[in-house]
């Protein structure tokens, strides 16, 4: 099977009804990579996490299942994995951060285990830690809010 | 040891069909779902659902290590996961195995020995099953022996391919050598696997399967076969049991066979073994074998009041067969229709969206496996498989006759689906005269779209 221009401008129509920003399609090793204009304002894209590297979080508005923030404004750091979550390098070391650590985008502020894959979590925006929701060791999903930051300062 | 967790490593109906005998079974269920089906109604009725990753299958349903450590993240004891996906990945089944985490299905080492086709073949024919005339062909100078010994048309077929991909069909022997080429380029970029085997082509062939379950240390049951000749580019449409016309030596035979290549693998858990009936050479063909669950398994279990994914499950617990040949009685008549988000009018193209409205049939003999109710969304990045419409009746007139019933009293809004596409095959005399080949589809649709024509201009 192989992708016609017909084709193609006919999945792009699809993606313009649907209620979706993107579309990532693979046939016969054929790749189709579609995102929809910015005419309409979309949230950060979720970047597909390339597992053994660490890289920056996109910072959203919305999570469900999380506890309610404590005040208004803040910015939330999402799990990119499916995983193990561990607030500290190692058993019996100090977290990577607290309550209070003022961090910057790269500052890693946890690491995820995918089957003894470890991934590094960076905070993503420059701010002050005022909410750490993920347990230690525990199992956290896909998007779910690690912690809450207090942009700037 | 009993199973009390299980991880749903799938989506859509089958997921919710698996959810359904977990509660009836008091076994706690976990789907592992993409972003884009946290609220999909499987979702809301699993005990516990967990996010894998993004809507893009790549990143969730494909992913072994995260559906493992999902599986393992949770404590669940073993992972069913449905048809598609991963369900064949010999790397999942064996993650599972080195995990301690029980897959429910076949060994690692067996999904590996039916998916290579070749392997497939050759284990048919070691088992006494019949198989298409043809074999492994390595260069050129091969095919064309062996070409010669069959005589054409062929099929040239990629050993990674399977379910309708890498076969070309070439129809002269002097095309062979061309075909050649291009056959193994082709299979070594899609399936990573240059190998091709040469068949003769069956020109009028239909589709049976017969479903067997096995408890992986050599005994295995059947229960029947299924005919799913009604398909359009290989993906079927409408399946049934039994399948029509057969006589009861050729019933018996193709069930024996399908035992006999079970038993020499020693297969475990669920399977379909596919054959190609040749309809003029009154003979049959070992195809593949499906080492899952498969989407139309929902006809064999109407007929014989055996729950597949039930038994699947307690083979798993290594309760083993719970059934002996005997206990196996089918009665009546079974036909599904698979209901697609997909619009028969636009060459089948499927039609992602939010489903306004989803009215489904009910009444005796009608059962209906979906995951679609009013105001569910139909992601695009998926198969559009919405619903499964399964009748079962005394005889096989009273059943198409239900199942004309059933898909009259469905009412879809919102999406195009191929429902009235389903109730025009329904109506047609050839389908309703049995025994259709897999030609008969192309053909239907191709007198449809004539009279179709001729109303619009007439």
């Amino acid at each position: 099977m192989t992708l016609t221009a017909k084709d193609v401008a006919e999945i792009m129509r699809l993606l313009e009804q649907s209620s979706f920003d993107n579309l990532s399609l693979e046939i016969d090793g054929v790749k189709l990579n579609l995102q929809r204009g910015s005419a309409v304002p979309v949230r950060q894209p979720a970047a597909p996490a390339p597992p053994a590297e660490s890289q920056p979080q996109s910072v959203r508005s919305v999570a469900p299942k999380a506890k309610p923030p404590s005040e208004p404004g803040l910015a939330e750091v999402a799990s990119p994995l499916l995983g193990i979550f561990y607030r500290a390098p190692k058993p019996g070391e100090p977290p990577f951060v607290e309550l209070g650590s003022k961090v910057e985008e790269d500052t890693v502020i946890g690491i995820i285990e995918v089957m003894k894959l470890m991934n590094s979590v960076r905070a993503g925006v420059k701010g002050e830690v005022v909410e750490i929701l993920a347990e230690n060791a525990a199992l956290v999903e896909y998007d779910e809010i690690l912690l809450r930051l207090r942009p700037g300062t | 040891m009993a199973i009390s967790r299980i991880l749903i490593a799938n989506r859509g109906e089958i997921a919710l069909r698996v959810i359904r005998t977990c509660k009836a079974l008091a076994i706690e269920s976990v789907l592992a779902a993409s972003k884009a089906d946290m609220d999909s109604l499987p979702a809301r009725l699993a005990d516990r659902t967990v996010c894998i990753g993004p809507a893009r299958p790549a990143d969730s349903y494909l992913r072994v290590d995260t559906i493992v450590q999902a599986a393992l993240g949770v404590k669940a004891d073993a992972l069913h996961p449905g048809y598609g996906f991963l369900s064949e990945r010999p790397a999942l089944a064996r993650l599972c195995e080195q995990e301690g985490v029980i897959f429910i299905g076949p060994t690692a080492a067996q999904i590996e020995a039916v998916g290579d086709k070749l392997c497939a073949r050759t284990e048919a024919e070691a088992a006494g099953v019949p198989t298409a005339p043809g074999g492994p062909v390595e260069t050129v100078g091969e095919a064309m022996m062996l070409g010669r010994e069959i005589g054409p048309p062929f099929l040239i077929k990629a050993v990674g391919g399977g379910g309708g991909r890498g076969m070309k069909r070439v129809d002269r022997l002097e095309d062979l050598p061309s075909a050649m080429e291009l056959a193994g380029a082709e299979a070594g970029s899609a399936f990573g696997d240059a190998r091709v085997y040469l068949e003769r082509f069956v020109e009028r062939g239909r589709h049976v399967e017969v479903q067997i379950l096995g408890d992986g240390n050599g005994r295995v049951v059947h229960l029947g076969e299924r005919d799913c000749s009604v398909q359009r580019r290989y993906q079927k449409l409408i399946e049934e049991t039994p399948a029509p016309g057969l006589s009861a030596d050729f019933r018996a035979r193709i069930h024996a066979a399908a035992l006999q290549f079970a038993e020499r693998l020693s297969y475990r858990s669920a399977g379909t073994v596919e054959f190609l009936v040749d309809l003029e050479r009154n003979a049959f063909y070992f195809l593949e074998m499906n080492a899952r669950i498969q989407v139309e398994h929902p006809v064999t279990e109407v007929v014989t009041g055996i729950n597949l994914v039930a038994e699947q499950i307690a083979i798993a617990d290594g309760r083993g067969l719970r059934l002996k040949q005997d206990d196996v009685k089918r009665e009546g008549c079974a036909i599904e229709c698979r209901i697609n988000a997909e619009d028969p009018a636009r060459d089948f193209c499927p039609s992602p969206g939010t489903v306004r409205t989803a009215v489904w049939p009910s009444g005796e003999g009608v059962r209906v496996d979906t995951h679609i109710a009013s105001g569910s969304r139909i992601p695009p990045y998926y198969d559009s498989l919405m619903a499964k419409i399964i009748v079962r009746a005394p005889d096989r007139p009273i059943a198409i006759e239900r199942m004309r019933h059933a898909l009259a009293a469905t009412h879809i809004d919102g999406i195009a689906t191929n429902l009235a596409f389903h109730a025009d095959v329904l109506a047609d005399p050839e389908f309703q005269a049995g025994g259709v080949d897999t030609s008969y589809l192309p053909h239907f649709l191709e007198r449809r779209r004539l009279v179709q024509e001729v109303r619009a201009h007439g």
